[in-house]
C-alpha cells in the first residue's frame, strides 16, 4: 500500500479519467438531494455523538426515545431539544440519559436562550472531537510502535458465534494464528432494525449484535492481543442497514478500524429505501472519515447474484461510484477499501487469468486505496478439500496483484460459520502462499495484448459505457430499472422511507457543520 | 450388500478425521485425541498431525478403521423428485400440451434470512451451474420476492397473483431459527384456509425432503437442487391434481 503502483496493464488513462468524471456527474444530483435532507438515523447518530446513550426498560435506546419525541419537528434537527433539556435540568449527560430512559420528555420543555443553547452544543462538539482525536492518536501510536509487523495484504477473518464472549475467544485464537483484522459479523436481522440494541449480547443468528458495549468488549480484548503478539489488530464491524450513521458514531467513539459501508448495498440487497440510504451513507462516511475508519464497500455482493464474467464492469462501475460518494463525504483514498471478489466459476477455462485481470485492474485504477478482496463463496460447494484449493488460488491472486485487505476464504464456506480450526487452516494456507511468493508481484509483467491485458481493457471500456448509461438516465432511475445486480428498487418503496425528513430553514446540527469543516467539505 | 468405508482395499473401513480439542497442544492432547477416536469405535487409530490453534486449543488429523458396515437394503431414500427429472424444454412442453396455461410460482427468503443465493439459483434467469432458473421457463410466471420477506406478505402476494406454488428458501439455520419460521408459515396458511390451494416447497443447504414433509410442506430440496428438480415436482403435482 505504500510503494507506488506500477502500471503493468497499460490501461488508457483518458478512459479512467472519463469514468471518474462520469461518476462525479452521476453523484451530483444525488448529493443535491442529500444536502436538503436528514433522517431519523442521522439525528440519532448526532445525539450519540453528543453523548445520548442507554435504553429504557423495554430496550428502546435513548436516541430513539428523543427522536420519537421530536419527530414532528425533526426538520429543525433533534439535537437542540436534547441540549435544552441538559441546560434546563442542570443534569450531567449520564443523568439526563437515565431520566429519558425513565420516561422524561425533552420535547415538553420550552426552548431556552438560543445563544446559550448553541454554546452548550458547541461544547459537546468540542468534547466529541477531543475524544475521537485522542482515539486516533492512540491508534497511530500503536501502528507506529508495531510498524511492519502486519501482513501485507492484511489478513482479515470473521467471528460469528452470536455471543460476544465466545467471539472474544475465537478472536484471540485468530490473532494467535496470525490474523491482522477481526470482523464481528452481525446477526442476520440487524440491518433491518431501526435502532441499535444496547449492552453486551449473547444471542444472535449467524452473528452477533453490533452494540456499543460489544464494540468495547472486543476492542479491549484485541488491544490485549496486540500487546501480546506485538502486531496491531484491526477491529471491523458493519455500518450498514437502517442505522448506518449510528454505528459509525459508535465506531468512532470506540476506535473501530474498519466498517463495511457501501453507498448502495442496502438499497439492492436489503431493500432499504434509496433516499434513506443515500442520506445515511453521507453522514456515516463523514464520521468514519473523522474517526480514521477504513470503509469496506460491498461490490463483491454483485457477483453473488450476477455472473462474474458478464458483470465484471458493474463491479468497476460501482467502485467508481463508491469512490465518488466517499470523496464527497470527506474520505481520503487511504480510507477507501473498495471491494471486489474472486467469484469466477472454477470450470471456466482461463478463469484465473480473468480474476488476475480484474484484481490487477482495480489495483492500478485505485492505487492509493486499500482494496478489499473477497474470497470465493458462490462456487464453494461443501467439498472442503476442493474449497481449500480454491482459497489457495484466491490467495495467489491477491498476492500477485498487491491487494490491501484480504478476507480469508473458509474451506467450510456454504456449510457453517467458521469453526476455530477452519480459520486456522485458512490462515495457514494464506501465510504459506504469501510468504513463499513475497516479491512475486514485482517480478512479473503481463504479456502485451495477452489475455489478461485485453480483458482488463475490455472491462474498463464496458464500465465507461455503463457509466454513460447511468449518467444519461440518472442514478435513481438506474436503480429502479435493475441496472445493478439485476435487482429493481422503486424509489418510493423500501424500508426506512418514513424516516426521511426534509431539512427546515432552522435545521441545526453543529456536529455535521463541524465535521464538514474539519473534512474540508464545502459548507452546506 | 453391506457397505463399509473404502480406503484402498475393499472393506478396510478407513476413515479420516479432523477436529479441535480445548486442550493445549502436546503429548497429552495427542494421546487424548487417539483415545477419543478409539472410543468412537475405531481401531488402528493414528493421529497423524496436530498443531496449536491457540494457547489452550489444538487441532488434530487422525485415521482409524471401522468394522461397522451398513446394509443398503435397509436404507430408504426420501427425495422430493424421483430419478427422472424433466429438462427445461420437457417441463415447458408438458405444461403447454397438458396443462394449457402458465404455471405461477412465487419464491422468497423468509423471516430474517438475508441470503438469496438459494432462491436466486432456482429462480433467476441465469440459474446456477448451467441450469437456467424458473424465470427463463417460458411456460412459467416466476416472481422472486428476494430476502427477508415476512411470511404474511409472501402469502398475500401468492394470493394476489394466484400462485400454483410457493417456494421458500432458508439458508440460515443456526439455532433452528428456520424451523420456527417454516412452522409459522404453514400455520398461517392453515389459519387462512389456504394450505390446499398451493404447492408449498422449501429449499436450503440444510433442508431435506423428510424434514419438509414433517413440517407440513409438500416437498423439500437440499444441496444439488436445480430449477429442473423444482419444476419437475411442481409439474407432476399439478398434473396429479388436474387428473
Amino acid at each position: 500500500m505504500t510503494a507506488p503502483v506500477e502500471s503493468k496493464l497499460g490501461l488508457p488513462q483518458d478512459r479512467i479519467d472519463q469514468a471518474r468524471e462520469l461518476a462525479e456527474r452521476i453523484a451530483r444530483p444525488v448529493n443535491q438531494f442529500i444536502e436538503r435532507h436528514t433522517t431519523v438515523s442521522v439525528e440519532r447518530a448526532t445525539l450519540r455523538l453528543a453523548g445520548a446513550d442507554g435504553a429504557n426498560a423495554e430496550g428502546v435506546p435513548v436516541p430513539n426515545l428523543v427522536v420519537d419525541q421530536v419527530r414532528d419537528r425533526l426538520e429543525d434537527g433533534a439535537l437542540l431539544p436534547y441540549v435544552n433539556a441538559l441546560l434546563r435540568t442542570g443534569d450531567t449527560i449520564e443523568g439526563l440519559n437515565q431520566r429519558i430512559a425513565q420516561g422524561f420528555r425533552v420535547d415538553e420543555l420550552p426552548l431556552g436562550d438560543r445563544g446559550a443553547l448553541e454554546r452548550k452544543a458547541e461544547e459537546l462538539v468540542e468534547s466529541f472531537a477531543t475524544h475521537v482525536k485522542a482515539r486516533r492518536a492512540w491508534r497511530a501510536a500503536c501502528k507506529e510502535r508495531y510498524a511492519g509487523k502486519n501482513h501485507s495484504p492484511l489478513l482479515y477473518v470473521i467471528v460469528a458465534t452470536g455471543n460476544i464472549h465466545e467471539d472474544v475467544k475465537q478472536a484471540r485464537a485468530a490473532v494467535y494464528q496470525g490474523a491482522d483484522v477481526v470482523a464481528v459479523i452481525r446477526t442476520t436481522a440487524q440491518s433491518l432494525l431501526d435502532y441499535v440494541p444496547y449492552g453486551a449480547t449473547t444471542e444472535g443468528f449467524g452473528g452477533t449484535y453490533a452494540t456499543q458495549e460489544n464494540f468495547r468488549i472486543m476492542r479491549a480484548a484485541l488491544d490485549e492481543e496486540m500487546e501480546r503478539h506485538e502486531r496491531y489488530i484491526h477491529l471491523t464491524n458493519y455500518a450498514s442497514g437502517l442505522c448506518m450513521p449510528e454505528i459509525s458514531a459508535m465506531g468512532a467513539i470506540e476506535r473501530l478500524d474498519m466498517m463495511l459501508n457501501d453507498s448502495i448495498y442496502g438499497i439492492l440487497f436489503r431493500d432499504i429505501n434509496m433516499y434513506r440510504t443515500f442520506v445515511d451513507q453521507k453522514f456515516s462516511r463523514m464520521i468514519n472519515s473523522f474517526g480514521g475508519i477504513i470503509i469496506n464497500t460491498g461490490e463483491d455482493n454483485y457477483l453473488t447474484t450476477s455472473d462474474a464474467v458478464e458483470k465484471a464492469h458493474t463491479v468497476l462501475a460501482s467502485q467508481f461510484l463508491n469512490e465518488r460518494f466517499a470523496r464527497d463525504a470527506g474520505l481520503p483514498p487511504r480510507l477507501m477499501g473498495l471491494g471486489h471478489a474472486f467469484e469466477m466459476d472454477p470450470s471456466i477455462p482461463n478463469g484465473f487469468l480473468w480474476e488476475l485481470a480484474q484484481a490487477r485492474m482495480a489495483r492500478e485504477i485505485f492505487p492509493e486505496h486499500p482494496l478489499k478482496y473477497m474470497p470465493p463463496t458462490k462456487h464453494m460447494t461443501g467439498n472442503i478439500f476442493m474449497g481449500h484449493v480454491q482459497n489457495a488460488m484466491f490467495n495467489f491472486a491477491s498476492m500477485a496483484t498487491e491487494q490491501g485487505i484480504h478476507l480469508l476464504g473458509m474451506l467450510t464456506e456454504a456449510i457453517h460459520t467458521p469453526f476455530m480450526m477452519d480459520r486456522a487452516l485458512s490462515l495457514e494456507n494464506a501465510r504459506y502462499v504469501m510468504n513463499s511468493m513475497k516479491d512475486f508481484a514485482s517480478e512479473i509483467e503481463f504479456k502485451k495484448d495477452g489475455i489478461i491485458v485485453s480483458r482488463a481493457r475490455e472491462v474498463l471500456d464496458k464500465t465507461v459505457d455503463f457509466l454513460e448509461v447511468l449518467e444519461r438516465i440518472g442514478m435513481m432511475e438506474a436503480l429502479e430499472q435493475g441496472l445493478f445486480a439485476e435487482v429493481k428498487r422503486p424509489r418510493d418503496m423500501g424500508k426506512g422511507l418514513e424516516g426521511i425528513q426534509e431539512k427546515g430553514p432552522n435545521y441545526y446540527n453543529p456536529f455535521e457543520t463541524w465535521l464538514a469543516n474539519e473534512l474540508g467539505l464545502t459548507a452546506n | 450388500m453391506i457397505a463399509r468405508p473404502y480406503g484402498d482395499t475393499l472393506d478396510d473401513g478407513a476413515v479420516q478425521f479432523s477436529f479441535t480439542l480445548p486442550v493445549p497442544e502436546g503429548p497429552l492432547g495427542r494421546e487424548a485425541a487417539r483415545h477419543l477416536v478409539e472410543k468412537w469405535g475405531f481401531d488402528q487409530v493414528d493421529v497423524v498431525h496436530s498443531h496449536a490453534l491457540a494457547e489452550d486449543f489444538s487441532f488434530y488429523v487422525a485415521y482409524g478403521r471401522t468394522a461397522t458396515g451398513i446394509d443398503l437394503s435397509t436404507i430408504q431414500v426420501e427425495e422430493a423428485t424421483g430419478p427422472s427429472v424433466y429438462t427445461m424444454d420437457e417441463a415447458n412442453e408438458i405444461v403447454r400440451t397438458r396443462l394449457g396455461r402458465k404455471v405461477v410460482v412465487v419464491g422468497a427468503c423468509t423471516g430474517f434470512d438475508a441470503h438469496t443465493v438459494g432462491i436466486d439459483a432456482i429462480m433467476n434467469m441465469k440459474g446456477y451451474d448451467h441450469h437456467f432458473g424458473l424465470e427463463r421457463y417460458p411456460e412459467f410466471e416466476a416472481y422472486n420476492l428476494g430476502a427477508q420477506v415476512p411470511n404474511e406478505k409472501l402469502i398475500d402476494f401468492a394470493v394476489k397473483v394466484k400462485a400454483d406454488a410457493i417456494l421458500i428458501s432458508q439458508v440460515v439455520t443456526q439455532k433452528d431459527v428456520h424451523i420456527q419460521n417454516l412452522t409459522q408459515f404453514i400455520e398461517m396458511l392453515q389459519a387462512r384456509g389456504l394450505r390446499e390451494q398451493f404447492i408449498v416447497l422449501v429449499g436450503g443447504s440444510r433442508i431435506g425432503n423428510k424434514l419438509a414433509v414433517e413440517l407440513g410442506f409438500d416437498g423439500g430440496f437440499g444441496k444439488g437442487t436445480f430449477a429442473d428438480h423444482v419444476a419437475t415436482f411442481i409439474v407432476d403435482r399439478l398434473l396429479e391434481r388436474e387428473a
